[in-house]
């Protein structure tokens, strides 16, 4: 492992995403915990905000670029940088490259920053080679891939994975896994319609399975599906759907902290 | 300035900070001349007696039927109990292919054979392969004065004799085969090749797959060991 | 005989979102489109995976495509000196009038009373059914899909399965208005009744047609050489029996040899449908033979530019490999919501969303580029792997900086951003606002309505922060 002393680990610069900072930040101690575990020295730079995804996808360079300097700017010091999401991550390893494509001061370095950066589960996996987890679940889940995170980083074997390693958890896939859910950023504002068609495929999907808990890796597709179940069971529209069905990030699981009220759910 | 013109000079401006245009028709011709050796799909690299059988296999997964004769002189009696197998008239519009000179066709009286193009009326068109294509079950025919194109496509049920020793592994070996017996010239290359996989079909109507829309509903193979 | 429904179909790309509203609410097309999945989607993993270079044939097609596009001028001018050399003639249309004017004057100087078409989106897009019926001369389209359509007053919906929105019983519909000798009592209840009778009806046309109009796959240089693709062979029937053949086909059709061509083909069924490889593989080179008895007389070529040199030279070059086999469309989750015709235009799906805009101008088709979720689902499957995100985020670009978008995105994303650029004043305004819309789901932990976010609410509930920022804890966890 670069850069660091012989008797510790790696310093890991966490980068939280937006929707983990304001929406759930349980998330974000979760991935702290599981990366502490694996002997990961973290650090949780003050002065990030959003990869700049919304910028970048509207067609605003511009502003898709003043932002992504600023995380270089934070994170570049780091052994590696983790996001607790596979479409920050592949903002960060994919598309930042692109983005600054034709500048030459910036090229080394959102290389070298795309390198060392990782989504968290395939981090876990692929970097540390994590094989101790120590969590408990007793209850039968099903596995969202994000798009990003599958198709731009080839996250997949990772989570399940880790999830093999809890025990109790009993994983059945469903058929929508691969599918997006149509949260796809400002899409499912600007496309509403469209959006809400696509999650609704999704969610019946989910209705096919025992599963009485849908996990992922991308909190935005968590509360996309969670929103539309929700929506579902106050219509009186989810009769097919378990009425327990819940949805979480995977770190929660994985680092034990599924004690909390899952997404859009109420306390205790 | 002709529409060809224009169009050439859109395309140039548009390449050539890569380079000029004579280095650009420099390259094309090169590769033209000797092109790079293509990937061919291990799968129908096998013995040859086994590359009939995926020929078969093939061809009989997308709703052909095959059958197999020893000699030229088994073609008659084949034919005709295909033909009354699916209760066709004894009756059929022929290519006039050296190889079906070959066959005694007197030993069958009851089957009409007449060569030429396939019109209308005809129910069954006999052509010859030029050959079968291991990897996917597929018939290469070409045209030829004495093989209409026609036939393979008008009536409703066409029956093809393969000479065994025309079954090969890959598109390419079929593409070296017709430059070796007829020339490297483009100008040699028959005025249409066929590749022929299966019967017509069609997904229009709801996805559902049925069978001769508008070539030929049923597809026949049959392979002739010695011809 | 069918009647002439004059199918002219105007362009409505500019009023996606409406075309949208009605394709959510179409029972019709939502079952209709539940077939693609099980039908292409099945299939072509099916095939893929029982190729074992399918991978790496992928990889060999797109390098081919790339090669050729990038020596484009070269190899167009080889394959006409070869096609000129079979006997055969070239015509070049800049756009879809000369493309139209050039194909009636072939139809003409044929004393042409009726053409036989087969499936050709080049056909699609320069409208020239509409300008041979104006003119004359009656268009028959001949793959299943396409007549029924045409017997319809439509557009395709599919680049490959035109009429995959149309339920049999519409067909039967189709059939009964427009095939005026079909006795009373005949039965269309079954698809086998319905092949039956469009077979019957166009057999007639194929023999008596003056001239056939096929599209091409590709256009070989090495031998000048045209090849289209079917399963029905109607395109071998079409190019075959009337007196002249007339192959349409745009400039990046252009391969270099007949090596290459099968290295595409490899690829191109597979994508599309999931077979092995289509029925009828069709390789034509010039008009007949002088000792032929059969084939046309005459054979042409009409190259069409029609906007592709301006793809090529505005950095969307990689648009021009497509080979149209439509996996994209399949695999597409919101096509597969949607269906082809909300696109507006000729060619839907991603590739459409890309192409479109390219070709009618990126005024008429914002939304294209815009109303996907980047899944990258298309790409994944793509046989000569065009990286179509990243193509429709270059459109965005141009969206962007053309103001085209609308004004309530383009705003709240400029406030994002003034606040994502400045991390002192984000967390100082982020803390107060979450911890307000925490209180605002009191104990439901969701919100059924937010006013910024009608679009997300409307539909679905917005689960609640859980109330202070991940920032602020890690703060007063520091401490």
């Amino acid at each position: 492992m670069p850069n660091s002393s012989l008797n510790s680990g790696p310093k890991v610069g966490l980068f939280v995403t937006c929707l983990v900072d304001l929406m759930r930040p349980s998330i974000g101690f979760a991935a702290i915990k599981l990366l502490e575990h694996a002997g990961c020295h973290i650090s949780v730079p003050e002065s990030q905000t959003c990869c700049g995804q919304p910028a970048y996808n509207s067609g605003d360079t511009k502003n898709a670029k003043d932002i992504a300097r600023l995380v270089v700017d934070a994170f570049e010091e780091f052994d590696y940088v983790v996001a607790p999401s596979g479409s920050c991550a592949g903002m960060i390893k994919e598309h930042y490259p692109k983005l600054f494509a034709d500048d030459l001061d910036m090229t080394p370095r959102v290389y070298n920053l795309a390198q060392k950066t990782h989504e968290l589960t395939s981090f876990l996996i692929d970097v540390m080679n994590m094989q101790d987890l120590d969590a408990k679940l007793d209850q039968k889940i099903t596995y969202h891939d994000s798009c990003a995170g599958l198709r731009e980083l080839g996250v997949k074997t990772q989570p399940r994975q880790l999830l093999a390693q809890v025990e109790g958890a009993e994983l059945e896939e469903y058929e929508g896994a691969e599918t997006c859910c149509g949260f796809g950023g400002t899409f499912c504002v600007k496309y509403s319609d469209i959006s809400d068609h696509m999650v609704q495929k999704s969610v019946e999907a989910l209705a096919d399975t025992d599963a009485e808990l849908v996990l992922g890796g991308d909190l935005g597709c968590l509360m996309n599906i969670q929103g539309k179940l929700s929506r579902l069971k106050d219509e009186g529209k989810a009769t097919n759907l378990k009425a327990t069905l819940k949805v979480r990030h995977i770190a929660e699981v994985l680092a034990g902290m599924a004690d909390n009220a899952s997404i859009g759910e109420p306390d205790g | 300035m002709s529409a060809r013109e224009s169009i050439l000079n859109k395309i140039g401006s548009a390449l050539d900070n890569a380079g000029d245009k004579t280095a650009r028709a420099a390259t094309a011709a090169a590769r033209i001349q000797t092109p790079p050796k293509n990937l061919i799909p291990a799968r129908a690299r096998v013995a040859p007696e086994d590359q009939v059988q995926m020929f078969r296999d093939w061809a009989e997964e997308v709703s052909a039927t095959t059958d197999r004769v020893e000699t030229l002189d088994d073609l008659p009696a084949a034919l005709a109990g295909y033909l009354s197998s699916q209760n066709l008239p004894s009756e059929v519009k022929s290519s006039d292919d050296p190889i079906l000179g070959h066959v005694d066709w007197a030993q069958l009286p009851t089957l009409t054979r007449k060569t030429g193009i396939a019109e209308e009326t005809d129910t069954v068109g006999l052509a010859v392969a030029f050959a079968g294509i291991a990897e996917t079950g597929t018939l290469v025919l070409h045209a030829a004065p004495e093989n209409p194109t026609t036939l393979n496509f008008l009536p409703e049920t066409h029956v093809v004799v393969l000479p065994r020793s025309r079954v090969t592994g890959d598109y390419e070996a079929t593409w070296n085969r017709l430059r070796n017996e007829l020339g490297t010239a483009p100008s040699n290359l028959p005025r249409v090749v066929n590749w022929i996989t299966g019967p017509s079909r069609t997904g229009d109507i709801e996805q559902k797959i049925q069978l001769g829309i508008h070539g030929p509903r049923r597809l026949h193979i049959i392979i002739v060991d010695e011809a | 005989m069918p009647q002439s429904v004059n199918p002219m179909v105007e362009a409505t790309s500019i009023q996606f979102k409406s075309n949208v509203k009605k394709a959510l609410v179409d029972e019709q097309l939502q079952k209709a489109l539940g077939n693609i999945k099980i039908g292409f989607v099945l299939n072509r993993k099916i095939a893929s995976e029982r190729l074992e270079e399918f991978e790496a044939l992928r990889d060999r097609a797109r390098d081919i495509k790339t090669h050729t596009i990038a020596h484009l001028d070269a190899y167009l001018e080889i394959y006409q000196q070869n096609v000129e050399a079979s006997g055969g003639h070239v015509h070049w249309a800049q756009d879809d009038t000369e493309a139209r004017e050039i194909i009636l004057s072939i139809c003409q100087s044929a004393d042409a009373k009726t053409v036989t078409k087969g499936k050709s989106m080049i056909g699609e897009e320069i409208a020239i059914n509409e300008h041979l019926e104006e003119n004359g001369v009656e268009p028959i389209e001949t793959d299943l899909g396409e007549y029924i359509i045409q017997l319809r007053g439509e557009a395709p919906s599919h680049i490959i399965a035109p009429a995959c929105h149309v339920s049999k019983d519409q067909v039967a519909d189709a059939f009964r208005e427009t095939h005026t000798d079909l006795p009373e009592g005949r039965s269309l209840e079954e698809p086998d009744e319905l092949l039956a009778e469009a077979r019957a009806m166009l057999r007639d046309k194929f023999i008596n047609a003056d001239v056939g109009i096929t599209g091409a796959n590709f256009l070989i240089a090495e031998t000048g050489t045209s090849v289209i693709v079917t399963n029905e062979g109607n395109g071998d029937l079409t190019q075959t029996l009337p007196k002249v053949h007339i192959a349409l086909a745009s400039i990046e059709k252009v391969v270099p040899t007949l090596e290459d061509t099968t290295t595409l083909l490899r690829v191109l069924a597979r994508s599309a449908t999931g077979q092995e490889m289509s029925s009828y593989t069709t390789f034509s080179t010039g008009p007949r033979r002088a000792a032929d008895l059969d084939g046309p007389a005459e054979y042409h070529v009409v190259i069409l530019d029609n906007g592709r040199t301006d793809l090529l030279a505005g950095n969307f070059s990689e648009m021009l490999r497509c080979i149209r086999c439509g996996a994209c469309l399949n695999h597409c989750p919101v096509y597969n919501s949607i269906g082809g015709h909300a696109y507006g235009w000729v060619y839907p799906g991603p590739m459409g969303a890309v192409l479109t805009p390219g070709l009618m101008g990126l005024d008429e088709a914002a939304d294209l580029p815009q109303a996907s979720t980047l899944c990258g689902k298309c790409e994944e499957v793509c046989p000569v792997r065009i990286p179509l995100p990243s193509l429709l985020r270059r459109w965005r670009d141009q969206v962007y900086a053309r103001d085209l978008g609308d004004w309530q995105t383009k705003w709240a994303l400029k406030w994002w951003a003034v606040f994502a650029k400045r991390p002192a004043l984000y967390h100082f305004f982020a803390g107060p606002k979450m911890r307000m819309l925490a209180s605002w789901a009191k104990k439901q932990g969701h919100l059924k309505s937010i006013p910024s976010l009608k679009g997300w609410t409307n539909s679905r509930n917005f689960p609640a922060p859980q109330g202070k920022t991940f920032q602020q804890m890690w703060k007063e966890q520091k401490k």
